[in-house]
This record gives C-alpha cells, sequence and structure tokens, in this order.
C-alpha cells in the first residue's frame, strides 16, 4: 500500500554560477510502516530530494518540479499555509546535527510540547503528559524529570532521542531522518536505530533514511535507493543490494566497507572508487559514473541508460547497460 | 513548564560547592556568577541605589520646590545635608526628584526603543528583501546623526517637557536597536533549531518569538545597560539646555543650568547633581560590563 508517492523530483538550485540540478528525475514510492534508505556520497542530492519532500528548501533559491503525493494529496500543489500543517504533522524531520538542533532557550520539555500544541488541541495538562509519554518512547531514561532540562544539560544521544520525540509527537505518516546518527559515537548509533525501528513497529512511522553508511542500511532499511549525482542508480530491497548488488557504483561503495573487504579476503587495503563526483551542474545525456566506472564502455557515454528491473525480478532496479554482480578482475 | 526546574532548584542552591546533578535554572546560574564580580556587584549596588532614592527618597525628603529665601546658597546642614540652591531650595530634595526624573527617562525611553525596535529588527532580518533595504537606509540615516544632535533636534520640534525628551530619546535609540536585532536575527535564522522548527511547521511568528527572540536576550540585557545610561545623560543634556524638564520642576540637567551662574560662589551647588549623573551612568556600565560577561555563552561551565 502506498503511502508516499514520489516521480520525476526536479531540485534546481539557483547559483551564481547558473542552475545546479540537485535532484533529477527522481521516483520512488514507500508504504506504510517501510523504512527506505537513500543512499549515496556527499552532493550526490539525497538531503536535497528528501527536503524537498516537506519543501524545506529555501524557495528563493531551489526550485521543485514533479509530484509528491502523500496519500493522494499533492504537496508541491499545497499552499504555504496547508504546507505548514502538513510539516510537523504528517511530515516530521530529524536532522543530522542533534547538538546545534534544539533550541538552547528553552527545556525540551516545552520543545516538543511546542509541536502538540501547535498541531493538536490537546490541554496543558495532556501536552504535558503526552510530553512525558513520548520520552519514554524514545528510550529517554526518568522522562518526567528530564523534560525540565535544558538541551545543554543532555548529551547528543539523548538530545537525538528529544529530536525524535518531537518529530514523532503528532504520530506522522512519514518521517525523515537526514543521518540521524552520523554525529553520534557508534555505541549511541545503535540505540538511536533502535529507537526507529521501535517506532515503525509501535507506530508503523515510515521513514525515510538518509545515509552514507552502509552499515546503517543493512541494519534497518526494507529498502535502498542508491543516489549518485542526483540520479537514483539502482533500487531494490535491502537484502538484494548488499547480496547481489547490480551497478558498478554500489559494488565501489560496498568494496569501500572495511568489514566487507575483510571477507574479500583479508587485504589489508580498502578499495575506494577512483576519481570524484561529478558537478551536479553538468547533466549530459550519459551516464554520470563512466569517467569512474572500471564496466565503462562506448556506449554509457552515448546516452543516459534508464532505470530498468535487473536480474532476479523482486523489484530490483539498476540503470545500468553492463549491470551484474561484482566480476573479480 | 518550568516548574520541574524550579522545584529542583532549592536542593541544588543549598549546595553550591558541589557539581549539582539536578538542573539548577539559568538565571540561578547567571545570578551567581554575577555575584562573583566585584565591580559588577558595585555597579549593581549603585543602580539600586539611586532606584530607592527615586522611588522612596521624595517621600523622605519633603518638597523640592519649596523657597527658603533665608538660606539662599547655604551650604550643607543638619536641616538641609547638601544644602540649598539659589532659590534656597533643599538640595537633596531636588536631587532626590531628579533621580526620578533620570531614571524614568532613561528606562522609558530604553524600553520604548525596544518595544518599537525590537519587532522591526526581527521582521527585517527574517523576511530580508526590499522593506528591508529601506528600513536598513532609515537607520543609517537617523545613525549618520550623533546620538544627542537628533535627540536635540527631536527634542525642538516636539517642544520642551519630559515626554517629548523621553520620546525624542526613543527615537534616537530605536535604530540602533533595530540593527543589532536584524544582525542578531541574520545569525540565528539559519541555526539548525530554527530550521528544526520549522520543519515541525511552526508559523513565521512563532519562530521569531519563540526561536529567534528568546535567544538574543543576552544582547537585549546588555544593550539595555548601555541605552539606559546614554538616556540618563541625555535627558541631563537636554535639560541642561533647557529643551527638556522646566523649571521648577528638579532635574540634574536643570539643576546644573542653574548652578552654572553660581559656579564660583557655591561650587557645591554643580558638583552634586554632576557626582549623581556620573555614579548613576557609572553603575549602569559596571553592571552592563559584568552582565555582558556573565552572559557570554563561551562562558558556560
Amino acid at each position: 500500500m502506498t503511502l508516499l508517492e514520489v516521480s520525476g523530483l526536479r531540485v534546481t538550485y539557483r547559483t551564481e554560477d547558473g542552475p545546479v540540478l540537485a535532484a533529477k528525475d527522481v521516483s520512488f514510492s514507500l508504504g506504510r510502516g517501510e523504512i527506505l534508505a537513500l543512499v549515496g556520497e556527499s552532493g550526490c542530492g539525497k538531503t536535497a530530494t528528501a527536503m524537498a519532500i516537506p519543501r524545506l528548501l529555501d524557495d528563493t533559491r531551489a526550485t521543485i518540479g514533479g509530484s509528491v503525493l502523500l496519500d493522494g494529496v499533492e504537496l508541491t500543489a499545497l499552499s504555504e499555509r496547508r504546507m505548514r500543517d502538513v510539516r510537523g504533522k504528517d511530515i516530521s524531520v530529524v536532522f543530522q546535527e542533534p547538538m546545534t538542533s534544539l533550541n538552547p532557550a528553552f527545556t525540551v520539555g516545552r520543545q516538543i510540547g511546542e509541536v502538540l500544541r501547535q498541531h493538536t488541541g490537546l490541554t496543558r495538562r495532556q501536552v504535558r503528559e503526552r510530553v512525558v509519554e513520548l520520552l519514554d518512547l524514545v528510550g529517554v531514561p526518568d522522562a518526567r524529570r528530564r523534560a525540565g532540562s535544558y538541551p545543554h544539560e543532555l548529551s547528543g544521544g539523548m538530545r537525538q532521542r528529544v529530536m525524535i520525540a518531537t518529530a514523532v509527537a503528532c504520530d506522522p505518516k512519514v518521517l525523515i531522518a537526514d543521518e540521524p546518527t552520523t554525529a553520534l559515537d557508534v555505541t549511541i548509533q545503535a540505540g538511536v536505530l533502535d529507537v526507529i525501528r521501535d517506532l515503525r513497529e509501535q507506530l508503523g512511522t515510515a521513514v525515510i533514511l538518509i545515509t552514507h553508511d552502509l552499515g546503517v542500511v543493512a541494519e534497518v532499511a526494507d529498502r535502498v535507493v542508491v543516489m549518485y549525482s542526483g540520479r537514483h542508480v539502482e533500487h531494490s530491497p535491502t537484502a538484494a543490494v548488499f547480496d547481489r548488488p547490480q551497478h558498478p557504483y554500489t559494488i565501489g561503495l560496498l568494496d569501500a566497507l572495511p568489514a566487507r573487504a575483510a571477507l574479500r579476503g583479508g587485504r589489508r587495503r580498502l578499495t575506494e572508487i577512483p576519481g570524484l563526483v561529478p558537478s551536479p551542474a553538468t547533466d549530459p545525456d550519459a551516464c554520470q559514473f563512466a569517467p569512474r566506472c572500471p564496466r565503462a564502455t562506448a556506449e554509457c557515454t552515448a546516452a543516459r541508460p534508464a532505470l530498468t528491473g535487473a536480474d532476479g525480478g523482486d523489484g530490483h532496479l539498476v540503470a545500468c547497460y553492463h549491470p551484474g554482480p561484482r566480476r573479480d578482475a | 513548564m518550568n516548574n520541574a526546574a524550579l522545584e529542583n532548584g532549592p536542593s541544588a542552591a543549598a549546595d553550591p560547592g558541589a557539581a549539582a546533578p539536578e538542573p539548577v535554572p539559568q538565571w540561578r546560574r547567571t545570578l551567581r556568577r554575577l555575584l562573583r564580580r566585584r565591580m559588577a556587584v558595585a555597579g549593581a549596588v549603585l543602580v539600586l541605589l539611586f532606584l530607592l532614592l527615586a522611588l522612596v527618597g521624595p517621600l523622605v525628603t519633603g518638597s523640592q520646590t519649596r523657597l527658603g529665601l533665608t538660606h539662599l546658597l547655604a551650604g550643607p546642614s543638619g536641616a538641609h545635608p547638601l544644602g540649598t540652591d539659589d532659590l534656597g531650595r533643599d538640595v537633596l530634595a531636588r536631587i532626590t526628584g531628579g533621580a526620578r526624573v533620570s531614571l524614568l527617562a532613561g528606562v522609558v525611553s530604553t524600553a520604548l526603543a525596544l518595544v518599537v525596535g525590537v519587532p522591526l529588527g526581527l521582521a527585517a532580518g527574517y523576511y530580508r528583501g526590499w522593506a528591508d533595504s529601506v528600513l536598513m537606509r532609515l537607520t543609517d540615516l537617523v545613525l549618520s546623526f550623533p546620538y544627542l544632535v537628533f535627540a536635540v533636534g527631536m527634542a525642538a520640534i516636539l517642544g520642551p517637557s519630559l515626554r517629548n525628551v523621553i520620546i525624542a530619546l526613543a527615537v534616537a535609540e530605536v535604530p540602533s536597536v533595530v540593527r543589532i536585532v536584524r544582525g542578531e536575527t541574520l545569525v540565528l535564522r539559519s541555526q539548525d533549531f530554527v530550521e528544526a522548527a520549522v520543519a515541525d511547521g511552526a508559523r513565521d511568528a512563532a519562530v521569531m518569538w519563540r526561536e529567534i527572540l528568546p535567544n538574543m536576550t543576552n544582547t537585549l540585557i546588555v544593550k539595555a545597560t548601555v541605552a539606559i545610561p546614554a538616556g540618563i545623560l541625555g535627558e541631563a543634556a537636554l535639560s541642561f539646555l533647557g529643551l527638556g524638564v522646566q523649571p521648577p520642576q528638579a532635574s540634574w540637567g536643570v539643576m546644573l543650568t542653574s548652578a552654572q551662574q553660581f559656579l564660583s560662589q557655591d561650587p557645591l551647588l554643580a558638583v552634586f547633581p554632576g557626582v549623581a549623573i556620573a555614579l548613576t551612568t557609572l553603575g549602569f556600565n559596571l553592571l552592563g560590563d559584568g552582565l555582558r560577561d556573565v552572559l557570554d555563552p563561551r562562558e558556560l561551565l
């Protein structure tokens, strides 16, 4: 059952050097209670794609094209006023930086309560009770007392839990988590991921998880969209991406993982992908990955490969002329 | 919403030496740090002293306008601790009355400037655009005049009275308030927590009021401790020039004007209001310096 349908999404930034296409024809759908991971290197357009969904991009600098349907409602056509009601209620966002994403001037309880006051008709007392419930839900110990703490009195992991509590306060249909664990210690990361997984179980929240950490993906995601230079190049169930990666870029990302490299014969050196991410300003009719690709042929630079079904069915899509599992040379 | 923090307060405050595990209200910690600074405490004492003088002094000292033709320009005595002026009026009573006028002018003009300047600065910094540009050129225009010159001009147009002095001083102060608030808003609006509030569906007014404004209270407090003494000096200057409080009502500026003629016969007549002006402004400045240091977020812990 489709909850969120993104099709042909384009994000264009106006810059002094002309327009920059941060996301090009990105399409995916998200079902209720599903966790979808958006994966790719820095600058590949994952954040632009995700932030375009609740229209959080500065509209003086970015234009959004394509269609975003949430429960059948076209979000790109809503007025800013209606959109504000969607934000925080139907779609909410957890940002990367828990250290700076909370207002230092107020207690965390008040900040969580603010969202409830805004979007629900709860009384003051009900808000207070719900805040404690939410803090409990995201695993903040001693929630009643912690609600009276200021952000600087909490650790990074606790703050990220507070951010998540704020985000799920109104039972959103979609939670967008932009690198929610990147700024945290590894030991804290696991806890935060558990919280996200629990929320899916308990509340049926669908999650778009933006990350460059394939370990995180393997742990929590149901499906994966791999992005490269503003386009999605591979799209499949999580298991398939790890077992049978098709796109050479995905294979490159996996080979750069230490654990994977160790499995493949204990070589010391990790394999990196040569070259750099291309400038998103250019959008040639060719495979953007071709200059860095070991499998590139003349065909790759002649026309852009379309996203097509890969071997094995199960909705595994790949945009490559030479897909297929690793061929060790 | 602060109840939990307040309830935790007393137990933590009872043991200030230990690393307090209970959350301590921020204002209490700030106050504690302030009290450790000798100069700031001296400033606070001076300010409180003059505040007390202004509030209850006139009830004690008697009339500030009653003439006493038998004791003109008398020196300090038991009946008149600070002596009498050229019309035999009690100087202490007039200093006390002047304190009321001075503090009123300083505080009210500053409050007015904040009430007008803060919303303007918030809106300008948050929305930017052409309205911001127009507003900024306007503030440039006003700021291109020295503060006092502008206030003198305004007071001259409005006519002499305490109310008009306050209005003139407030108008002269507004542009700098707008500038400061706008600058802080520009910095704060790009902070993550502001973005997070927008992502939670907060309205523009809510973002400005709850996310941005509370995070510049420190700046505004410090700004006020600079603006209040400037207002006090401004009132004294305008009254000295005859553009402010009119005799026979007492004001430190008015007292200086009349003392001027008797400088050789009774220099003390000029000394008392002069000292009063110097001490109040010094008090506010010391307090402001202390607050600036204590409220500096880099000083946390």
